[in-house]
């Protein structure tokens, strides 16, 4: 017999062996070597986590007790595995194209991404699952006492064993349930461990067998004939409870959460659905073979008093074989453990996604749920979970305090978890489901359950039963869960079970019929229902080269060859691999997300590495995300087009500019040469005069008097010249004094007129409107003058028509007064009429005409000093300047 | 897109062994229901009836043959790779 503490250390050796297998298994995976990962027969095993420390143990307590009973807990998943192809495939086929990652998640996709759709299947999980791993703790805790002292219940601290299992289990699923968020949600660590503990378990109960019919009893026949007179054939036969209980075992395999994770999740291979069709319903027929063998021989070796639920450990152990009962400690210890993790890890997933984090996300506000932050947030939320999940557990466990009425909670769990079929199989199967329905059936049936079942189980388990559950509440009698309706109920599970899985299911009909459905949720009916249609088959996962193939192709087109070349070399190298394509392992599919992300958006980077590496299409969830991006990109790409819009219109600003400049500088060119000739032809006849003056004879007095006039008149043509030049430039730079004073604009207008000898010459004929001319201003009188004179001047010169006429008209305006000349000649050409104003700018007609193109330029200056202004109109024929007078006028009294 | 009348033979053998994968689990309920209508109340052995024995050996006869059969069916499925052109099945139209 062994010590308690050898007994540890077995399970301390086998944990840290389990331990070590999840390791190599990661590492094999990283590598994309395991190939056994892979392989339907590790799926299979992985399914057998459906037989708990429950059913280990509890199967054959279950025979002595019913009968056969136990085998309804076996043939309902039998019946739904060997109709793998109708239900499993679709369920799968869904799983992996809408990228669910728990049954919760199933729910609440069909139904539009509901919220609470998906928190209530959560919750319902968490509370039918958190009996049910209390459950497992006792198991193991009373497997390690009966191992250490036969016969006896108490065992030296059970509590300690309980608690550091449930360490061990929390710290487990913890490291290799949250390694990182894979695309595929799968951990190849923890299923190898947990096919590993398939395998222990099988062997275990096997092994009983087999030495109880062919050691204590005398081969197969023999057994049969001890089993006819053993007291487990006098046992009752219910016919309910067989329909009953199958029907409810074939749900709970669909519905609950750790068997969705290893069916559904981890599947990573739909075809290895066809082999664990026929091998998981084998698994299963081989595990409860011998149930009803070992249960007589343990009768017959114990009697009836002992505890039956016991006999697969105490038979081997009463019969001195230590190895044996070692080994179904061991399988035992498994089916506890087991169910645990992948329970804990698939809680821990729901909690995380529906709960935690969506609460999170409305606490902080956050807006991209796919950076790296939020990453970690999830991680730590599923860490938390899982830690949350066992500690209530193990509470759970406490507070029963190892209690009788905890083994009831099996089936109590299953028909939990039932609630959600409804609207599983209406969400797969009708499109005409919808959320109000799902939410309706599913709340209702999760009250109906936790009251008549749930909560009276929890009552006894603690110990207290209070009246108001015998009595019903407020004292409706048929409100009590004992007698709901008035039914005096045999059997409440199957009651509970009829009322509540009837109500659901109307429920969700009558819903579902009544509710209109949002279009998220009409499209996501069309993609769940007819998935068939939308989905190609998923054919591995791991043997990958395919798959990084795809994505490097992928990678080109958007980062281009030379980028999308070097990222998968530094991967290729950083693996370990001289030459060709890395393998999609986590962190690299992780960093080519980045990378993508950086152009096409993380959205869209996030479906397309996950429709090439985990084979799912494109959800609506992700479609919404890629169009966030688009419209953002498209609004940055608007910005971007207006930008350079303003641009070319800037661009086309500076051209007109520089244009314009280099027309000036011309101008400029000419000028200078115009002005060289000007200054040089009186410079030259100054010269030539003042020499012949120079000559001490031969000049009469009249000769000297001409040429000295001729000499004067040119010096004051030389005068004026530099006298406009000064003049502008005393313009430009501001420091001009005007003298202001009233004066009428006729009277200026005939100074003007006068003043540019226009009347003397006689050439030019000016039309005037003495009416309107009758207005009084408050100007400078000589500065306006000078633009008049300007103006009469040009006119003069310039008007190329052969009846010259100049019209002077006067316009009053509000608050201004407006003077135009207008002549009747050929105007100024159009491309000129820009640089009129400029200084020494000359328009091509005034080419032949003297002077130095300072007039207008200096005019300009002047109105602008006057608070007035100088332009030109252009129009249909002649030249028409306008000169605009602020409104200081006063019409002459 | 109109459904062909005729189909090639190899269709329609695939046709009929994702039938018969869809019957199967009808097959296993008759069979593991049938005893619930049979089987009274209490054991029969005082009238001579089927003892515990007998049904347990029926219920395991039972499950091995459903085993094997839907094994050989699975097999010829994927090995037919039907798996992959199910029929489609338009689903009346919920929205």
């Amino acid at each position: 017999m062994l010590s308690f503490n050898g007994l540890v250390a077995v399970c301390v050796l086998y944990v840290v062996f389990l331990f070590g297998i999840a390791f190599l298994a990661e590492k094999r995976a990283a590598e994309g070597r395991a190939r056994w990962l892979n392989s339907p027969i590790t799926y299979t095993l992985s399914l057998s986590i459906y037989t708990t420390a429950w059913t280990f143990y509890g199967a054959v307590g279950s025979a002595v007790r019913n009968g056969l009973e136990f085998l309804t807990i076996y043939l309902g998943p039998t019946l739904i595995f060997i109709g793998w192809f109708w239900l499993l495939r679709k369920m799968v086929r869904i799983g992996r194209a809408q990228r669910i990652t728990s049954i919760a998640d199933m729910i609440s996709s069909r139904y539009g991404k509901s919220g609470g759709v998906a928190a209530l299947v959560t919750l319902l999980a968490v509370i039918g699952a958190t009996p049910y791993i209390a459950l497992q703790l006792q198991s193991v805790t009373l497997s390690f006492s009966v191992f250490v002292r036969p016969g006896a219940l108490g065992a030296p601290d059970t509590e300690q064993t309980a608690i550091w299992v449930a360490a061990g289990l929390a710290l487990f699923t913890i490291i290799f349930g949250t390694r990182s968020l894979d695309v595929n949600e799968r951990h190849p660590g923890l299923v190898s461990a947990i096919a590993l503990e398939a395998i222990v378990k099988l062997a275990a109960i096997l092994a009983v067998g087999i030495f109880v019919v062919w050691g204590v009893a005398d081969g197969p026949a023999n057994m049969l004939a001890r089993i006819e007179a053993s007291p487990v054939s006098q046992t009752g036969w219910n016919g309910a409870r067989w329909l009953g209980l199958t029907v409810l075992a074939g749900a709970a395999i669909l519905c609950l959460p750790r068997m969705f994770q290893v069916l559904v999740v981890e599947n990573s291979d739909e075809r290895h659905l066809a082999t664990a069709g026929w091998a998981f319903p084998l698994y299963l027929m081989l595990i409860s073979v011998f149930v009803v063998p070992i249960a007589v021989v343990g009768l017959e070796m114990f009697g009836s008093d002992a505890n039956p639920d016991l006999f697969v450990l105490t038979v081997p152990l009463g019969m001195g074989q230590d190895g044996l009962a070692l080994l179904v400690f061991l399988g035992g210890f498994s089916a506890a453990t087991s169910m645990v993790i992948v329970a804990a890890l698939a809680l821990s997933t729901m909690l995380a996604n529906h709960i935690i984090v969506p609460f999170w996300l409305r606490l902080t506000r956050h807006d991209d749920p796919m950076s790296g932050d939020m990453r970690r947030v999830a991680l730590m939320a599923r860490r938390l979970s899982i830690t949350g999940v066992m500690f209530l557990g193990y509470g759970y466990y406490r507070l029963s305090g190892g209690a009788d009425a905890l083994a009831d909670i099996g089936l109590i769990a299953f028909l939990g978890v039932a609630q959600i079929l409804p609207a599983l199989l209406g969400g797969i199967l009708w499109r005409g489901a919808t959320r109000v329905g799902a939410a309706l059936g599913i709340g209702a049936g999760f009250l109906i359950w936790a009251w008549l079942l749930l909560i009276p189980n929890v009552a006894e388990t603690g110990g207290v039963m209070p009246q108001m559950l015998i009595d019903g509440p407020f004292g409706l009698v048929w409100l009590s869960p004992v007698t709901p309706l008035g039914l005096q109920a045999t059997d409440p599970l199957l009651t509970a079970m009829v009322l509540s899985l009837g109500v659901n299911t109307f429920l969700f009909i009558f819903g579902s019929l009544v509710s209109f459905p949002s279009p998220l949720e009409r499209l996501q009916g069309a993609q769940f229902v007819n998935v068939y249609d939308h989905s190609q088959p998923l054919y591995g996962w791991q043997g990958a080269s395919g798959a990084a193939d795809d994505l490097l192709i992928m990678a080109q087109r958007i980062l281009g060859t030379s980028r999308a070349g070097r990222l998968f070399q530094t991967a290729a190298e950083a693996q370990g691999r001289i030459s060709g394509v890395p393998e999609p392992t986590p962190d690299f599919l992780e960093r080519l997300e980045r990378e993508l992300a950086g152009s096409v958006g993380a959205a869209t980077a996030h479906a397309m590495v996950a429709q090439i590496v985990g084979g799912a299409s494109v959800s609506v969830r992700d479609l919404l995300a890629v169009a966030d991006e688009t419209a953002q990109i498209m609004e940055y790409s608007t910005q971007l087009e207006a930008k350079s819009e303003e641009l070319a219109q800037t661009a086309a600003r500076l051209q007109e500019v520089n244009a314009k400049l280099t027309a000036l500088s011309l101008q400029k060119d000419a000028f200078l040469s115009q002005i060289s000739h000007e200054l040089r032809t009186p410079m030259t006849s100054i010269r030539s005069f003042s020499e012949i003056l120079m000559q001490p004879d031969g000049i009469d007095a009249a000769a000297r008097t001409r040429f000295s006039r001729i000499i004067h008149d040119e010096t004051v043509r030389l005068t004026r010249l530099l006298d406009d030049l000064l003049d502008l430039s005393v313009l430009e730079n501001g420091r001009v004094t005007l003298h202001e004073a009233e004066a009428r604009l006729s009277d200026v207008l005939d100074r003007a007129i006068h003043a540019a000898g226009a009347q003397a010459d006689g050439r030019l004929i000016i039309r005037r409107d003495p009416d309107a001319e009758a207005v009084t201003l408050w100007t400078d009188p000589d500065r306006l003058a000078q633009v008049f004179i300007n103006l009469i001047s040009n006119a003069q010169k310039y008007c190329d028509a052969p009846a010259p006429e100049l019209t002077i008209s006067v316009r009053q305006m509000p608050g201004r007064l407006q003077v135009e000349f207008a002549d009747n000649g050929s105007g100024i050409p159009k491309r000129q009429q820009a640089l009129i104003f400029e200084k020494f700018a000359r328009a091509d007609t005034a080419k032949g005409a003297p002077g130095a193109g300072l007039g207008l330029a200096i005019s300009r200056e002047i109105m602008a000093r006057l608070g007035g202004g100088l332009s030109y109109v252009p129009s249909e024929q002649g030249t028409r300047f306008r000169v605009r007078l602020p409104g200081r006028t006063r019409r002459a009294a | 897109m109109a459904r062909r009348l005729f189909l090639e033979r190899r269709t329609y053998r695939q046709n009929r062994l994702q039938d018969a994968a869809r019957l199967l689990p009808v097959l296993g309920l008759v069979l593991v229901f049938a005893p619930v209508f049979i089987r009274g109340e209490a054991a029969q052995v005082e009238v001579g009836g089927p003892d515990l024995a007998d049904w347990l050996v029926y219920y395991f006869s039972v499950w091995l043959g459903l085993i094997v059969l839907t094994a050989f069916v699975s097999r010829a499925l994927t090995r037919s790779k039907g798996a992959e052109t199910p029929p489609s099945q338009p689903g009346p139209e919920g929205g």
